[in-house]
């Protein structure tokens, strides 16, 4: 999301590089842009024009500093703003000293409150809590069962009675209480505003339960209304918070953003993707890089450090350093990522990654990860450390061991000496990734960026060599087993950004 | 946390992945893409993930909407015949404060710019056509063509009114009918009426409210509940079906959904149905192997005797800007003939269609203003802008 808004800098910015002192008609010009493209990020106009304001009293003469010029110290300012704007720290939840600790979920039809309710289960799981989940939406038919299906994959039970949905609800807090359920999440129908019938029953239902946390959810893809919507839930409700769904779409999100600076209530948590995984605390100073273009490498930091083997980690990390890393270590790095999630969510976290790239990692799925996967593990070892002994005849056995072609070993093998030619220019000279490990346990975003820049990332997505893989796959679909014909590159479609 | 060492080391190995990363992504994403050519989709993966982000409580909602009306006829709801004006009113005030504001100064000035640029901006209608909208205005009030804020207002409403009223090419709703009456004998097609969309906009039930609509008016319709993804979509379906009193074809769920579209089409041909209106699911424009096996979707109904003769985009009146992306996509996919505005019932809102009409020429087709069989209704431009002024 907010990719735009980087890329309508970089014109106004670059013409500002070169100048001591920004006069009042450059800042307007920025602030222009900078309105334009929140406008289109959906945040609410009125919030556009509070923002816009404060940024110019802080932009209007400034000094060319030692180390900073003009243009960014524009962009300081503004990845500040943005950052108070979209909601300054991170929620910390508190849990109830009399559990259960009680958390129920509002919003209109259509904005993925069952979904995010099994999603908000699963995480209060993860942070090591026992919830309940307690399924209040009785309007629709098989809202429940849906729950049911979901809160299963969660491994969280859900409660839930045909009788009324406040009825309901007290019932799934005694049934706490009852199993010692430390968390309650509640789920409820879908509302409008507007409908004051229904919107008495929301309210009797936080009177029954008497939420520690009440949550609104905002679909990202939401215009102006949201505020309107927002501030009338608010005035029922009293919102604690707002969850922000469909992330994983294309939607700037800028209507929740407006939320949480007219309501004055943070994005709690954010969901980015259909996986239960998908689901998270919301950053706003890590979301404020992230409209900046500067992707949110922290995020994808701590989702490697929960999901993933330390010890295996570091010695891949290792391994590309010194520039010997092999398909053993690229196997156990697979291994690694499939635990994290979609590669997508993954990949929209990373700054410099070219968006037709990002468009076509949404095509991606565990069976192609698979395939690699076949085809090292029929390796022998001695291979998987030196594949410069893989000759036509183990190309063959390869393939036919891992039920590929042998078009799509020599895919893969060629792509593997692209990586490694890539990771040894990483790896020497300190370059890029020196200098991000060289400062520390908090990367700065510059150094992400140059790294983005130079250090190969966005240049991946440019390198012919990486269609070759790609391209062997359909000429040789197929023709299983049929050994030494060689796959034409033919035939491939990369999905472009529209 | 943990140490900055451990961090570091995870720092590492995140960078890692972002160079192992893309290369599978992009390698993987085109195989898929070409698996889905070749082969058709196999459903969606993984089966695990049985209920996405595809919250649709709207159209479960209104499926449940059903049943209350079935059951409960002890409390009928006055059924008031949808108007634009008498939906819409809900929610006015909004618009119709700036333009009090504009009409009260008795001139025009700086400041009635401001105010008439903020009205379409919090209509959605989206900054580049509220600039085009403006400045053409602007041109117009200093050529001396127009008069005062009233006129200005009045030009504003006619220029709306324009833009959205559909070209010369005959972009009004299909007549059921029409394509299968033109042929002969065994070349009788079966008309396909597709609908599409982003999760939780109301397809289900717009497909659900049409049957309803169509059948009432006496033609022969058959529903394909093309949603074989998000559970209970086809049950939702079905009870819109008994409704209606329309047939049904459903598929098992997490089947493919083209088999259950070409069952339909081939049903309809056997037994004389005049239309078949096919639900999808629910599915983000950016997924790339999703849209493909929408695409799938559309040419296995477009195959004979199958024709797709409307393919329209059920959006959602809250939508901002990103509808025009949404619609850009399904255009370019699968191309989209029309636009279904739904749940408009809550807000004097749904701008963006002014903005994919200018900008991509896609006519509004049918409006949804509430949750009863009867509240689907077919666009009226100056009723549309009449409601939001």
């Amino acid at each position: 999301m907010f990719e735009t808004l980087t890329d309508r800098f970089e014109g106004i910015l670059s013409r500002l590089r070169s100048r001591g002192r920004l006069t009042e008609a450059d800042v307007d010009e920025v602030l222009r842009e900078i309105r334009t493209a929140l406008l289109e990020a959906d945040v609410e106009i009125g919030v556009v024009r509070g923002f816009t304001d404060a940024v110019r009293r802080r932009c209007v003469g400034l000094e060319l500093t030692s180390h900073l010029s003009p243009g960014q110290q524009v962009i300081k300012i503004v990845n500040e703003e943005l950052t108070a704007l979209l909601g300054g720290e991170t929620l910390r939840l508190a849990y109830a000293s009399r559990p259960p600790t009680v958390v129920l979920l509002a919003g209109l039809q259509g904005s993925g409150k069952t979904t995010t309710s099994a999603k908000l289960a699963r995480w209060f799981k993860q942070q090591g809590r026992n919830p309940l989940l307690v399924g209040a939406d009785l309007q629709r038919p098989a809202a429940v069962e849906q729950l049911r299906v979901l809160g299963g994959q969660a491994g969280v039970s859900v409660f839930s009675e045909a009788t009324d949905p406040v009825a309901v609800a007290a019932a799934g807090l005694d049934e706490a209480r009852r199993l010692g359920r430390d968390v309650l999440v509640v789920d409820t129908a879908g509302r409008l505003a507007i409908d004051a019938e229904l919107m008495d029953e929301v309210r009797r239902i936080a009177g029954a339960v008497r939420p520690d946390y009440t949550f609104l959810v905002v679909d990202a893809m939401t215009g102006q209304d949201a505020v309107a919507t927002a501030e009338a839930f608010h005035r029922t409700l009293e919102l604690d918070g707002v969850i922000l769904t469909k992330l994983d779409g294309d939607a700037r999100g800028g209507a929740a953003l407006s939320v949480k600076e007219v309501v004055g209530r943070p994005i709690a948590f954010a969901s980015t993707g259909e996986k239960l995984d998908d689901f998270d605390l919301f950053h706003p100073d890590r979301m404020a890089d992230r409209i900046l273009g500067m992707g949110d490498v922290l995020s994808l930091i701590e989702q490697a450090e929960r999901t993933m083997d330390q010890e295996v980690a570091t010695k891949g990390a290792a391994a590309i350093l010194e520039g010997r890393f092999t398909l053993e270590d690229f196997l156990e790095q697979l291994q690694q990522v499939r635990k994290m999630g979609s590669v997508s969510g993954m990949l929209s976290l990373l700054p410099g990654i070219p968006k037709d790239l990002k468009q076509a990692s949404s095509a991606v799925d565990d069976r192609q990860i698979n395939r690699v996967e076949a085809i090292i593990q029929s390796m022998t070892p001695g291979e998987r450390v030196d594949p410069a002994v893989i000759d036509g005849a183990r190309r063959v056995r390869i393939a036919d061991g891992s039920g590929t072609t042998t078009a799509d070993v020599n895919a893969l093998l060629k792509q593997f000496r692209e990586m490694q030619k890539l990771m040894k220019g990483m790896g020497k000279g300190g370059g890029a990734l020196g200098g991000l490990l060289g400062r520390g346990a908090k990367p700065s975003p510059r150094a992400l960026a140059e790294l983005a820049g130079d250090g190969g990332l966005a240049a991946l997505g440019a390198d012919p060599g990486t269609a070759a893989w790609a391209g062997a796959r359909p000429a040789a679909a197929g023709k299983k087993g049929k050994g030494g014909k060689k796959g034409k590159g033919g035939g491939r479609v990369t999905p472009k950004a529209r | 946390m943990t140490d900055p060492v451990a961090l570091a080391a995870a720092s590492e190995v995140v960078i890692g992945l972002a160079v192992a990363l893309p290369l599978v992504a992009v390698t993987g994403g085109t195989v898929v893409a070409l698996r889905l050519r070749g082969r058709g989709a196999k459903g969606r993966v993984p089966v695990g993930e049985v209920a996405s982000d595809a919250a649709t409580d709207e159209e479960l909602r209104a499926g449940a909407t059903a049943v209350a009306v079935a059951e409960a006829t002890a409390a009928p709801p006055a059924v008031e015949p949808a108007t634009y004006r008498g939906r819409l009113g809900k929610a006015r005030g909004l618009f119709a404060g700036y333009l009090g504001a504009v009409r009260s100064r008795g001139r025009i000035e700086p400041a009635t710019w401001d105010d008439l640029e903020e009205a379409l901006i919090r209509a959605d209608v989206g900054v580049g056509a509220t600039d085009a909208l403006l400045d053409d205005l602007r041109g117009r009030v200093k050529a001396g063509d127009i008069a005062g804020p009233d006129a200005l207002v009045e030009a504003l409403k006619a220029d709306l009114v324009a833009m959205l009223s559909p070209g010369a090419g005959g972009a009004d709703l299909a007549v059921p009918g029409a394509a299968a009456a033109a042929g002969e004998g065994d070349d009788r097609p079966v008309e396909v009426w597709l609908f599409v969309g982003v999760n939780g906009v109301g397809k289900t039930t717009t497909v659900g409210k049409l049957a309803h609509r169509l059948a009432t008016g006496g033609v022969r319709v058959l529903l394909a509940a093309g949603d074989t993804f998000r559970a209970a979509a086809g049950e939702q379906l079905a009870q819109w079906a008994s409704r209606a009193d329309a047939d049904i074809v459903r598929g098992a769920e997490g089947g493919d959904p083209s088999s259950v579209v070409f069952d339909a089409v081939q049903r309809a041909a056997s037994r004389g149905h005049t239309l078949v209106l096919a639900d999808t699911a629910g599915r983000l424009h950016n997924k790339v192997n999703l849209i493909e096996e929408l695409k799938k979707v559309r040419r296995v109904a477009d195959r004979p005797p199958g024709r797709v003769v409307e393919v329209l985009l059920v959006l959602d009146a809250t939508t901002g800007q990103n509808g025009l992306a949404q619609a850009k996509v399904f255009l370019e996919a699968v191309d989209v003939t029309g636009v279904v505005l739904t749940k408009l019932d809550g807000t004097a809102k749904g701008g963006i269609v002014v903005a994919i009409q200018r900008e991509l020429g896609l006519p509004v087709k049918l409006v949804g203003l509430g949750e009863g069989a009867e509240d689907l209704v077919d666009f009226d431009p100056g009723a549309f802008v009449d409601a939001l002024f």
